[in-house]
């Protein structure tokens, strides 16, 4: 169970080519949430927009596949996306929303769902809701060291960041690539990573990300009736190219590979805390 | 109630007397609420005798509508007690609009509530929902909350004052102390809570969603009640977790326990926008806060239940279709 419940997988890359030239991998969620917002199925999409520092991001609600196309790309470190979710339905009036979200994201949107105390006008507004394969993530000021002091590149010299293949990779605008071994990086995580059960977004309608495909690909798995709905329209439409999981690389064996050690480690962490001080422990979130 | 069947008809442009009999007439002769009358009869010798007949009539109605997996037609009563708040929580629950309809339908009685129901001294119920704060210096406050213990099977904390003292305390957003606010209490400091349901006030969706599990609790089948009881533990939790909520809550408990990993949830529950995200995780304008407590009850690091999470499409779904998708 460690990839969570799904009804189909597939490895897959948007049909745009506009999407692709900056995209993180097969530009799934740009795409996914272009058709939705063209068909109407989403009102608008909260996404990691551009901040004000470079590779900082923002959360958006994008309501043009304009605004989408600028948020396009990862950006190793965290941007708030469920701050904006009460938002986008009272200020923004939207009815259906769609969202993207790690999978402790994509966790909130759930719990704001089921238990909204605080979420008035949410649970019954999210239409699509998009999780991203997720190890860890960074801090800004994590990601800064990492990028500046480890790889000697400015931030704002950098066009891409990458993890992948055992490596942290930034490219520069000048086409340099500048890479440090992943186990450099894991003393920049942040610690709220360390207690997460979930790899593929289990709670998604649709999760993605770049383990189990070739480079440009994206694996995908649609997760809940809505997810498959809307997935089975968008491929219907034309907008995916897609190819089945078990014809494609490294495959679904690589992901559960990487879900299983992400939630092996990270529940040892978890019972460790119960026992970290002396006769005294830290708190368990899950119970 | 009616005032609600009033509202009804003004709603849905229906004579509350027969919505589309159609479907209906395969399933359930059954619910003969019999203790129900007896709280209307207390009522009536009070006043307006005009328009109890109409009433009485109208409660016939409702075993009309059915949906798939309720097999108990029993409703379950709820009552709503004023303590000292804003009526804020009321006006939520009221918020559901056809929803609330549904509820008062097919799943619960309010046998009483402000302004809704027209019955004077606090009788028995499965459910009270009690909104506002205790003063101290009101004895009626003290004998009603004494009251409402007694009498209901589950007493719930209906939002931030109930729950905390919120803004009924030293500490309105924003304000200075204020003398006349000395002296109130949550519901917590002098009864038994069985479930918290914080915020300022508590969604429409919430209410209804606890309303929902508490009838299933109640008079579901076996399946229904573990669910249900699955649900409402993380509530019933927090309202042994104690009668003091603050934004600080996520400084303490979630972020000095090293669990924060900034999805800004809080920011987006938050009433007063005190919270901001600053650099990834969520910076506390402690003026502005007015305790309400769901800054952390909403957080997913404060308590995230799997196994009710995990079926979150399967009780979406099942909501929906206790509400006949009536809602707003």
């Amino acid at each position: 169970m460690v990839l969570g419940n799904y009804k189909n997988c597939v490895s897959a890359r948007a049909a745009d080519p506009a999407i692709l030239t900056a995209s993180q991998d097969g530009g799934i969620v740009t795409q996914l949430f272009a058709f939705a917002l063209e068909e109407g199925i989403i009102d608008g999409a909260i996404v990691a927009g551009q901040g004000d520092e470079p590779f900082k991001p923002e959360p958006v609600v994008a309501t043009t596949v304009a605004e989408l196309m600028e948020a396009r790309g990862t950006r190793y470190t965290i941007c708030p996306n469920v701050s904006m979710i009460k938002e986008a339905t009272r200020s923004y009036g939207l009815d259906k929303v769609g969202i993207v979200g790690t999978p402790c994201q994509i966790q909130a949107v759930r719990k704001a769902q089921l238990y909204p105390m605080g979420m008035r006008s949410v649970p019954d507004k999210i239409a699509l809701a998009i999780g991203i394969f997720c190890m860890e993530n960074f801090p800004y000021q994590g990601l800064e060291t990492m990028v500046e002091d480890l790889c000697n590149v400015k931030m704002e010299n950098a066009v891409k960041m990458d993890i992948g293949k055992g490596k942290f990779s930034v490219y520069t605008e000048r086409g340099a690539v500048s890479q440090i071994p992943l186990k450099l990086t894991h003393k920049f995580e942040q610690g709220g990573c360390h207690v997460c059960l979930d790899y593929v977004a289990n709670l998604a309608d649709v999760s993605t990300g770049s383990v189990g495909s070739p480079d440009g690909w994206s694996t995908v798995f649609t997760r809940t009736k809505a997810g498959e709905t809307i997935w089975g329209k968008a491929i219907e439409a034309g907008y995916f190219e897609t190819k089945p999981i078990a014809d494609v690389k490294p495959g679904l064996d690589l992901v559960t590979k990487l879900a299983t050690e992400k939630i092996t480690k990270n529940q040892k962490t978890l019972e460790g805390r119960a026992t970290f001080g002396v006769d005294k422990g830290l708190r368990n979130p899950y119970i | 109630m009616g005032l609600l069947s009033r509202l009804k008809e003004i709603f849905t442009g229906n004579k509350p007397e027969e919505p589309e009999a159609a479907p209906g007439p395969t399933t359930v002769p059954e619910p003969a609420k019999a203790p129900e009358p007896v709280t209307v009869p207390d009522a009536r010798p009070e006043a307006k005798p005009a328009v109890k007949p109409g009433d009485v009539k109208v409660e016939k109605k409702p075993e009309i509508e059915e949906t798939e997996e309720k097999p108990v037609a029993e409703k379950i009563t709820i009552g709503h007690v004023h303590m000292s708040g804003c009526t804020g929580c009321l006006v939520s629950l009221a918020d559901n609009y056809e929803g609330l309809f549904t509820l008062l339908d097919n799943y619960a009685d309010l046998n009483y509530c402000l302004t809704l129901a027209d019955v004077r001294d606090i009788p028995k119920m499965d459910v009270a929902l009690v909104e506002g704060s205790v003063c101290l210096n009101d004895h009626h406050s003290v004998e009603d909350i004494k009251k409402a213990r007694e009498n209901a099977t589950v007493v719930v904390a209906l939002g931030g004052c109930a729950a905390y003292g919120n803004i009924t305390r030293f500490c309105r957003g924003g304000q200075w102390n204020q003398p006349q606010h000395e002296s109130y209490v949550p519901i917590g400091d002098l009864i038994n809570v069985d479930v918290y349901l914080p915020g300022c006030p508590p969604s429409k969706e919430a209410i209804r969603n606890v309303a929902v599990m508490a009838y299933l609790l109640l008079r579901g089948s076996d399946e229904q009640k573990e669910l249900a009881a699955a649900y409402l533990k993380p509530l019933m939790d927090l309202a042994q977790r104690g009668v003091e909520a603050c934004g600080c809550d996520l400084m303490v408990d979630v972020i000095n326990q090293s669990l924060c990993m900034g999805c800004g949830t809080c920011v987006a529950a938050c009433p007063v926008r005190a919270i901001t995200m600053e650099y990834g995780k969520p910076n506390i304008e402690r003026d502005m806060c007015i305790k309400c407590g769901v800054c952390y009850a909403q957080c997913p690091r404060s308590f995230f239940n799997f196994d009710v999470m995990n079926q979150f499409e399967a009780i979406g779904e099942a909501i929906n279709a206790a509400m006949g998708k009536g809602d707003e």
